[in-house]
């Protein structure tokens, strides 16, 4: 018959509709739960799959790469606080494809000779591309790649330059957007502290490395029953987008309290946050209202 | 083709003994270190051309470029790769020298017409001219563009040093913007004579003549006439980026159509020169950024082809690249197909349902590589990482939300389930509808012969019922034991091309099948064999790698001098050249196909412009 397959087609498009209605009323009221989350974007969903930025985000996965950072020091760090882990050697600024990083090797003020720490730091991040060949070739996991992905400004020609101060940030931020990774490549150096740091160590009769602060939370990367383990989402990590609010803050003071250990024992998601119920939440995150469509505007 | 001469179907090395004889002074070896192939006079190249065509079967002119020796012999050298279609097997390459003040080359339009868009290429980006050829102006750049940008002497307005890495980068990297020193408006040279105030478009006033229309419809009011030029583009949807058609109408019926492009053009070749060869790895993403992770793996295997034993690819990583290329297969297809339907008129309810699937696999290639799109991710050697072991997030942002999933049994799932799922349905949305058949078959139809002449290949050729496929014609990576069909279509016309990519789609699904158990047995296996430093150095010598990329054949031609950085870095673009027929194919039909039939030969302009 002529049409059947227009009727045929239009069968299709009618099952995705009744199936977006039956998942809508499937999670009634539930919508914001961290497991339907899941299931809405899992591959066994079959209604609609959309997320509602920036009411809701997907959070990146541990890999993604954005923009360069440079690793340092905690804050609170007994020994070394806020010292930079690059080198300056030069390996990024030379392997990077579009060339967009510039460093100022330091020299030490008495001998005038090289040393071992970047005095300027220059990243473009308009050149940029996020290939991350500057992480992964890094021998001294002292740039890792960013998740922060919302960077607009409104000053192209200066703003989009980072400067040292601008892409420091401490080692514990890292370890709580990418934990995996930052366990694998901890166990790689051998232990918490930088490579460098570690020879010294050993050079002085110490133990090679120091425990960290953090060293027993990322070691396994929790194959648990999945993410309602994991972090909550609403009110995660506010000290980053403060942090790049405020350009050339010396480094993100925000997350440099001290992790409060949990009331029943069990280790936070992440340094500083307390359970309230079952959930974990940052009590020091701005909450910021969620606007609803169709208000104002 | 007027003698029927049946094809001499010999081996490589006793083709070419036989050509040096039958041209004894014309034709003889290339014998620099590291290089393949004959060099042949420049006078009796189209001799030679037409012989190998139709004594010895080369009948598809796969790649021209042009290689600019610039302090190494001081001369231009044009290097052609022609194949065998469809049986298949190794190119004969042919070399054709010529100065570089007065570069004068025969051109070989009249016997490959796939030529065409190269040889235009070739002389808009190193000055060559090719004598014969029929429409030989620029394609990427404009007129008013002074130089030939690829030679080895030309500099770029933001030119710093030849090669990377920069010296200003590092120990005492004061940092700046290249725009500053070079502001916009000052960064631009004419040529001689060159004024913007007098500047007409030289391929708009080619095409009215060649139209013979020679009277200004626009400008004489009084003039009625139903024959006029449309400019399709460059700014329109449906020309899937920034491309232009200068169609020639008799009331809605195309008479003539001619593609301008260049409006992406950035110079990626130049850009490649200046690159190490690891820098050049995420610059490839940038080409088709639909495939990147195709086009990854064809650059990556040419390397290795020069880097010769230095490196070995890990089996794991060859499993990997294979179920990351035929990934990359569906993806494009998905998005192909549902674009298509776009341009046919169906408004985004086809490609949306598509790109639902495709954000699936993309889910995956953002947790293996990092980036959905940019991947990145294959190296010299072998991959960049293992896959993850879980598909897991942590929250970072405000609003964030978080996802955790193993990784093998999300594949599995997705293989298995979803994929199929989701391709049965778009058959059953689309192939039947009545609608869709009577807007797509019979149109921009494309016989076998003419495919093969214009050098088109992926499935636009395979839609002409051509069963050329490189995966099996010149078999790469683990390939040869895994078992596929090469899917043909015999009419070649729009419905074909959609049809055929549905069953492509189908057995990249079922290449994936198989690869999900070696994924499972080679679990821990190293994935990189290669050097692990970050700057290599590659061999002297010259290398043409190709691989069946979603839309047709990706070639890359690479000359290296032995250094860090690749003297010269070709990419033969599947988008490109598989636009040479697109005037052809559109003849004499109505002016609303064109957009279909652009759909159906499936381009991206970071490609087709590079």
């Amino acid at each position: 018959m002529y049409g059947s397959g227009i009727l045929k087609g239009l069968g299709v498009t009618f099952r995705h509709l009744i199936t977006t209605f039956i998942d809508d009323i499937q999670w009634l009221g539930r919508k914001r739960d961290v497991d339907v989350f899941q299931q809405k974007q899992s591959l066994a969903n079959r209604g609609l799959v959309t997320v509602e930025y920036p009411d809701e985000k997907l959070a990146v996965p541990e890999r993604f790469r954005f923009t360069p950072f440079l690793i340092t020091y905690n804050q609170d760090d007994p020994d070394y606080p806020g010292k930079d882990w690059c080198t300056s050697c030069g390996i990024c600024a030379k392997v990077c494809p579009p060339q967009c990083i510039w460093i100022v090797r330091g020299t030490d003020p008495k001998t005038g000779r090289p040393k071992p720490e970047p005095e300027q730091f220059y990243i473009d991040i308009d050149i940029c591309m996020n290939c991350g060949y500057c992480a992964e070739y890094c021998p001294f996991d002292a740039i890792k790649m960013d998740h922060n992905y919302e960077l607009a400004s409104y000053e192209r020609t200066s703003a989009h330059i980072h400067d040292k101060a601008r892409l420091s940030r401490e080692i514990r931020y890292w370890q709580s957007i990418a934990p995996t990774i930052a366990a694998e490549e901890e166990a790689a150096r051998g232990g918490y502290d930088h490579t460098d740091v570690q020879k010294a160590r050993k050079k002085a009769g110490l133990e090679p490395s120091r425990p960290g602060p953090y060293a027993a939370k990322p070691a396994e990367p929790e194959p648990a029953p999945a993410a309602v383990a994991v972090a909550e989402p609403p009110a995660a990590a506010a000290p980053q987008i403060e942090a790049s609010k405020t350009e050339s803050a010396p480094a993100p003071k925000a997350e440099a309290t001290p992790p409060a250990s949990a009331a029943d024992g069990e280790t936070p998601p992440h340094p500083g946050w307390v359970k309230r119920g079952k959930r974990w939440i940052d009590p020091n995150a701005k909450v910021e209202p969620v606007r609803r469509k169709g208000k104002g505007e | 083709m007027t003698d029927q001469v049946l094809p001499q179907v010999t081996d490589l090395p006793s083709t070419i003994a036989a050509l040096k004889e039958r041209f004894p002074n014309a034709v003889k070896d290339d014998t620099r270190n590291g290089y393949e192939g004959v060099i042949v006079d420049a006078a009796s190249l189209p001799d030679f051309a037409r012989v190998i065509r139709d004594e010895y079967g080369f009948n598809y002119l796969s790649s021209l470029t042009a290689v600019d020796y610039l302090g190494h012999g001081d001369h231009l050298e044009v290097v052609y790769h022609a194949f065998r279609v469809p049986s298949g097997g190794k190119p004969l390459v042919f070399k054709a020298q010529t100065d570089r003040q007065d570069a004068v080359i025969p051109s070989l339009v009249s016997i490959y017409p796939g030529a065409d868009f190269q040889e235009r290429e070739a002389y808009d980006l190193y000055g060559i001219h090719f004598a014969g050829h029929p429409n030989l102006k620029r394609i990427l750049l404009w007129e008013g563009f002074e130089g030939h940008p690829m030679r080895k002497d030309y500099h770029e307005a933001y030119y710093e040093q030849e090669t990377k890495p920069f010296d200003t980068r590092w120990p005492g990297g004061h940092v700046f913007r290249g725009e500053e020193y070079n502001p916009f408006g000052h960064n631009v040279r004419y040529p001689a004579g060159f004024t913007l105030d007098d500047y007409k478009p030289q391929s708009e006033a080619d095409f009215q003549q060649s139209m013979a229309l020679g009277v200004d419809i626009m400008g004489d009011p009084a003039f009625r006439t139903d024959r006029l030029v449309v400019n399709l583009g460059p700014h329109h949807p449906s020309t899937h980026g920034v491309f232009r058609m200068m169609v020639a109408l008799t009331g809605e019926t195309i008479e003539s159509l001619e593609p301008v492009m260049g409006y992406l053009h950035r110079n990626h070749e130049k850009i490649g020169e200046r690159n190490t060869w690891y820098g050049n790895m995420p610059f490839t993403d940038r080409l088709d950024y639909i495939c990147s992770m195709c086009n990854n793996l064809a650059y990556a295997i040419t390397v290795e082809q020069m880097m010769g034993g230095q490196v070995s690819v890990p089996y794991r990583a060859e499993v990997i690249r294979v179920l990351m290329a035929e990934l990359t297969r569906i993806t494009n297809h998905l998005w192909s197909i549902g674009f298509l339907l776009n341009d046919l008129g169906a408004f985004f309810t086809p490609a949306l349902y598509a790109i639902q699937t495709r954000e699936y696999i993309l889910d995956f290639f953002e947790a293996t590589a990092g980036s959905r799109m940019m991947c990145n991710y294959m190296r010299i050697g072998g991959v960049f990482k293992d896959l993850p072991q879980r598909i897991r997030s942590e929250a970072a942002l405000i609003n964030d939300r978080v996802r955790d999933m193993d990784t093998l049994e999300y594949l599995e799932q997705l293989i298995n389930d979803r994929l199929p799922r989701s391709i049965d349905e778009l058959d059953e949305l689309l192939s039947e509808s009545e609608i869709i058949k009577s807007r797509c078959i019979g149109v921009g139809l494309l016989p076998a012969e003419m495919a093969i002449a214009y050098s088109a290949s992926g499935p636009l050729l395979r839609a002409s019922g051509v069963p050329y496929d490189i995966r099996r014609a010149n078999p790469y990576s683990i390939y040869p034991e895994l078992e596929f069909d090469i899917c043909t279509r015999p009419n070649g016309d729009i419905y074909d091309r959609y049809y055929l990519r549905l069953d492509e789609m189908r057995q990249s699904v079922r290449i994936l099948k198989q690869i999900l158990p070696r994924l499972k047995d080679t679990q821990g296996q190293p994935i990189f064999g290669g050097k692990t430093s970050y700057s290599i150095k590659v061999p002297a010598g010259e290398a043409y790698g190709f691989a069946e990329n979603p839309k047709g054949e990706l070639g890359f031609y690479l000359v290296s001098m032995g250094g860090g950085n690749p003297w010269r870095y070709h990419v033969r673009a599947p988008s490109f050249i598989n636009l040479t027929p697109l005037g052809e194919m559109c003849k004499g039909h109505k002016v609303a196909d064109v957009v279909a039939v652009l759909g159906s030969i499936d381009i991206v302009l970071g490609e087709t412009d590079r």
